[in-house]
């Protein structure tokens, strides 16, 4: 469980959308926006975009199973053989991005990064961008189980074709969303259009970045203050704090566990490791910031179904609240058993 | 900058050093004069002239050299042929510009080929025959007698006659098999995994070999002369897997040599002596001796991996180069 150092690792972002949501779109903007910088794009098909400037690879999603008895463990085998040859261009982009197809599971992508040491040690996972129809979400999260877990994994929603909807559907379908995934950053979109740093550059996966775990409504007043210096102005950072409505996901949730009281490494990791060997095909995402007794630093981790990554972040502040608190996004979590088994490591 | 032990032995100040000034990527030899491959676009030949030879419009993503020719496959989808002469001739090219991934050469000027998952071989004068495989293309190697390629993808290999209106033999194995290769006798068939491990199995019977150990996913395999060891990269030390008996290295240890904190990272077996010239991640390169682990240093260290070793056939020249674009080139 170490962090190598991260400064000259290219940032891979990874789009994600169900069918028709508008990814594609939203790539052909990103490519084509005055920023300067050069992407190394990795697509399904040719032919959709072209742009000459950047470097365009077809890839056949692969999706192989690693053989640590683990079936959740899986690469996108593609992926592999495909940055590895990248590389050889290295310093011809800055980036790269990785569109995968409408009926893909982001795991595999997200996984690749931590389980395939030359991918980790040359470049890193920057954040999961899922775009999503306003107009036809609601009816994938009931009949595309893929639709629901480009939800639960994102770091970033666009939810996008605003202007098909009402009103009163958009915040329903917003509600909807956070009801799967309430850490993931909204953003209202009409024609794919954001500004790019909304969408690269955001450091989901970096542990340094692991600072603040609150679910995002709950700060959705903040968000208010600031950011609205974008050029384009049909997208909103925008909170729900307002009549939010209540929505429960039948299969897919969130679960956000704290304690005020300092855990047991001894009794946290067993516990955690174990929870994920047989959890671990049911929990999409976790993270956490932890107090250990008797440890000055803050620990951090942040898995992807059975693989954590974690490290000592920094000392805590003077005056700062030590509560340690980890989230999970799964399917059918077995909330009691997890809560109790969280109390337990209570030092 | 330290001999990985003060005691051994250094002919470091003998290499003559050549700047790749990119990615070495691969080594090959015409006759005495060492061929490196780089990342992008060029080979450089590194004999008493140096001189780059621009062979591709993009990355360099394969290579293989028999002597006689280099053959390169690039991300411009195009398949490259080298002469001594340093002319290059392009032997085939993708009209989509897929990437060639692999390449292999084989006996009587036959050289295979993959995109995606179609492997592609053409022996000299011959037809151009191609398979489709499950998954993509991972590897490829000829077998060391007849014409017959090994071609390795997710769970397992495909073993081909291509000439032979016969369906290509499995060698099934779950997992993603990386690369092959074939032993000098012919008898066993080794893939690596993308897990820190091999797999092998003995072609006679199919059966299952699984040598394992490795503290990283193993990237360098070498047959020592006559096929007696398997070298291989991927731990501390390096390894050396028995290949001689009836069963190969099957209920057997492998040999554990020239230890060091750093990675073993490329290898490459002298084509005439019980030795081989060991790469590692921080930038040294050794030569081992097989039979006692006697050491001598070619290079210190620097913090750069190095990438590509090789020898000459008659095993007077060793050339070495390294990710950070240094090379350099040993006369024994």
């Amino acid at each position: 469980m170490t962090t190598p150092e991260t400064t000259d690792k290219i940032p891979v972002t990874v789009l994600t959308g169900y069918l028709g949501a508008g990814k594609t779109t939203l790539l052909n903007r990103i490519l084509s926006e005055p920023h300067g910088k050069k992407f190394a794009v990795i697509v399904n098909e040719f032919g959709e975009i072209g742009i000459d400037n950047d470097l365009v690879v077809n890839a056949d999603e692969e999706v192989f199973e690693m053989n640590n008895g683990c079936i959740c463990c899986t690469v996108r085998g593609d992926l592999v053989r495909i940055i590895e040859g990248l590389m050889r261009r290295k310093g011809k982009f800055d980036a790269i991005i990785v569109e995968t197809t409408g009926l893909a599971d982001p795991a595999p992508v997200a996984q690749t990064f931590f389980m395939d040491e030359n991918v980790g040690a040359k470049t890193k996972l920057d954040a999961v961008v899922t775009v999503a129809d306003a107009k036809w979400l609601k009816d994938r999260l009931k009949d595309a189980p893929e639709a629901k877990n480009q939800i639960a994994f994102a770091d970033v929603i666009l939810i996008n074709k605003t202007d098909l909807v009402s009103p009163e559907e958009l915040r329903e379908i917003e509600a909807r969303i956070r009801a799967i995934n309430p850490y993931a950053t909204l953003h209202r979109t009409e024609r794919s259009q954001i500004a790019i740093g909304e969408v690269l550059g955001r450091n989901a996966f970096d542990l340094d970045r692991i600072l603040d775990i609150e679910p995002k409504f709950l700060e959705a007043q903040k968000e208010h203050d600031h950011d609205h210096d974008h050029h384009g102005h049909d997208h909103h950072h925008h909170g729900e704090g307002h009549g939010l409505k209540h929505y429960h996901d039948e299969d897919m949730q969130s679960l956000s566990l704290a304690s005020d009281r300092p855990l047991n490494p001894d009794k946290f990791f067993p516990w955690v490791q174990d929870l994920v060997a047989k959890e671990g095909p049911n929990i999409l995402r976790c993270k956490g910031i932890l107090s250990f007794k008797d440890d000055p630093e803050r620990f951090v981790f942040q898995g992807v179904h059975m693989i954590l990554d974690g490290d000592h972040q920094r000392p805590w502040k003077e005056g700062e609240a030590r509560t340690s608190r980890i989230v999970f996004i799964g399917r059918n979590l077995p909330e009691e058993a997890i809560r109790k088994g969280f109390e337990s490591c209570v030092a | 900058m330290t001999d990985p032990t003060p005691s051994t032995v250094s002919l470091a100040d003998r290499v003559r050093h050549v700047a790749a000034a990119a990615a070495v990527v691969g080594v090959h030899f015409f006759k005495r004069v060492p061929v490196f491959v780089l990342g992008e676009e060029a080979l450089l030949f590194a004999g008493d002239e140096e001189k780059r030879v621009v062979v591709h419009g993009g990355g360099i993503l394969a290579s293989a050299g028999d002597g006689e020719r280099i053959v390169t496959g690039g991300d411009d989808g195009r398949l490259v042929q080298t002469l001594a002469d340093g002319a290059p001739k392009q032997l085939a090219a993708d009209e989509n510009r897929r990437w060639i991934d692999q390449v292999a050469l084989g006996p009587h000027g036959a050289v295979a080929w993959s995109i995606g998952k179609t492997a592609h071989v053409r022996a000299r004068n011959a037809e151009l025959r191609a398979l489709d495989v499950p998954s993509t293309v991972a590897g490829l190697c000829f077998a060391p007698k007849g014409f017959r390629l090994a071609i390795a993808h997710y769970n397992g290999v495909t073993f081909w006659f291509p000439n032979a209106a016969a369906p290509p033999e499995k060698f099934e194995w779950k997992g993603s098999h990386l690369s092959v290769a074939v032993s000098p006798d012919g008898r066993f068939l080794v893939t690596t995994m993308q897990e820190p491990m091999l797999h092998g199995w003995r072609i006679a019977d199919g059966k299952h070999m699984r040598m394992s150990g490795y503290s990283a996913r193993v990237r360098s395999l070498s047959w020592s002369m006559e096929g007696e060891f398997l070298a291989t990269s991927g731990s501390e030390q390096l390894i050396l897997w028995p290949f001689d008996g009836k069963e190969g290295p099957m209920g057997r240890q492998p040999k554990l040599l020239a230890p060091s904190e750093a990675r073993v990272s490329v290898v490459a077996c002298h084509p005439k002596q019980a030795a081989v010239a060991v790469g590692y991640a921080d930038g040294v390169v050794l030569l081992v001796r097989i039979d006692d682990g006697a050491l001598i240093s070619v290079r210190a260290a620097d913090g750069q991996p190095v990438t590509a070793l090789g020898w000459d056939a008659g095993g007077q020249v060793l050339a070495f180069g390294c990710e950070s674009g240094a090379a350099g080139v040993l006369v024994l």
